[in-house]
């Protein structure tokens, strides 16, 4: 059976967790934008194909969606702008892991601010 | 007589202050694709950052968020070039970093040429179609479209 190598900086720790959420939030968000820009591109079509599809992201699954779709971007920008702050900071990547933990208070910060004001918004009566 | 000429290490010839050729790590003829690929990635992560944030911000959280959004609302957005020069450098720099992004993936998880050829084939053919669509509908857009003989209201239309 193999055995797990002993002391390893990288693997299985914070750095090698926040480079798979990066990367799975990263593929998530492309092909959003595919499919966003195809449904923006009903503008072109007629007023009402438009109406009518942008209809469909303003039902209360949808609102869940969305929310969903702006925690992974969130994630992936204050992540991204880590990883940017490790190459080019001169100690960035001694403190690679105490930004990470930065990276997750903010993250939970504006999500919670944002996920108040868009469900409150997107369910609240209208 | 002359002087025996020690070369120093790695030194093409003694004095040229070149270092020789076969151990040059980065052949002239390779070209720097890769090094400004990883430049790019974090230039256009900070300005998407900006442009992204600025995107939510405007059609999900002001106002009446979400449920202001509709034909007239996009209408009202570009009719000003403000907005339309944000959106296209969002809609270039976004699918150029995502599509970059997911090319690496590829070459980390496709491991038979012939996978990895027509992954891509198919990545940039999308991101292309994308691309231009995405411009096409920008520029081309007409925020004063007259239906059934009549103009949609919009304070920024002329009067017919
Ligand atoms: C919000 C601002 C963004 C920032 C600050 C940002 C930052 C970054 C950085 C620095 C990388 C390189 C990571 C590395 O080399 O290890 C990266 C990779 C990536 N980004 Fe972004 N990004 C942003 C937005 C986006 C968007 C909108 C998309 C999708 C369209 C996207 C998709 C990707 C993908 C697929 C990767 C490759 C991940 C990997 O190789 O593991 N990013 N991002
Ligand atoms: C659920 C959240 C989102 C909503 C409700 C939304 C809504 C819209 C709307 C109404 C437009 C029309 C023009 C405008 O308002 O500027 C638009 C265009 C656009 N959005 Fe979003 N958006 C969202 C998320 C995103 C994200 C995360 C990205 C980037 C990764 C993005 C990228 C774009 C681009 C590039 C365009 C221009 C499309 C074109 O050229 O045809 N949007 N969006």
């Amino acid at each position: 059976m193999p055995t797990k190598p002993a002391g390893t900086l990288y693997r299985g720790r914070e750095g090698m967790w926040s480079w798979v959420g990066h990367r799975i939030t990263g593929v998530v968000i492309f092909f959003f934008l595919l499919v966003h820009v195809l449904d923006t591109s009903l503008v072109r079509v007629s007023p009402e194909a438009y109406t009518a599809v942008i209809g469909a992201y303003k039902n209360p699954l949808m609102a869940l969606g969305e929310t969903g779709l702006v925690a992974a971007i969130l994630f992936h920008a204050f992540n991204g702008l880590r990883v940017i702050a490790v190459d080019f900071w001169k100690k960035g990547a001694k403190y690679q892991r105490q930004m990470l933990w930065i990276v997750l208070a903010v993250w939970l910060v504006v999500f919670a601010g944002f996920a108040i004001r868009h469900l409150s918004l997107a369910l609240g009566g209208h | 007589m002359t002087a025996t000429n020690i070369q120093s290490p790695r030194s093409g010839q003694s004095g040229s202050g070149k270092i020789a050729p076969k151990y040059q790590r980065s052949g002239s003829s390779r070209s720097n694709f890769e090094m400004l690929a990883w430049l790019f990635m974090r230039l256009s992560g900070v300005v998407l950052v900006v442009l992204i944030f600025g995107h939510l911000f405007v059609n999900l959280l002001v106002g009446e968020g979400i449920h202001a959004i509709d034909f007239g609302f996009v209408a009202g957005k570009w009719a000003d070039p403000f907005w339309q020069f944000w959106d296209l450098a969002m809609l270039w720099l976004a699918m150029l970093h995502g599509t970059n992004g997911v090319r690496t993936i590829i070459n980390d998880y496709a491991e038979k040429d012939a996978s990895r050829f027509w992954l891509k084939v198919v990545l940039y053919a999308a991101t292309t179609v994308i691309v231009i669509l995405g411009t096409l509908v920008i520029f081309t857009f007409n925020p004063c479209p007259v239906v059934d003989g009549v103009q949609l209201p919009g304070g920024f239309c002329p009067k017919p």
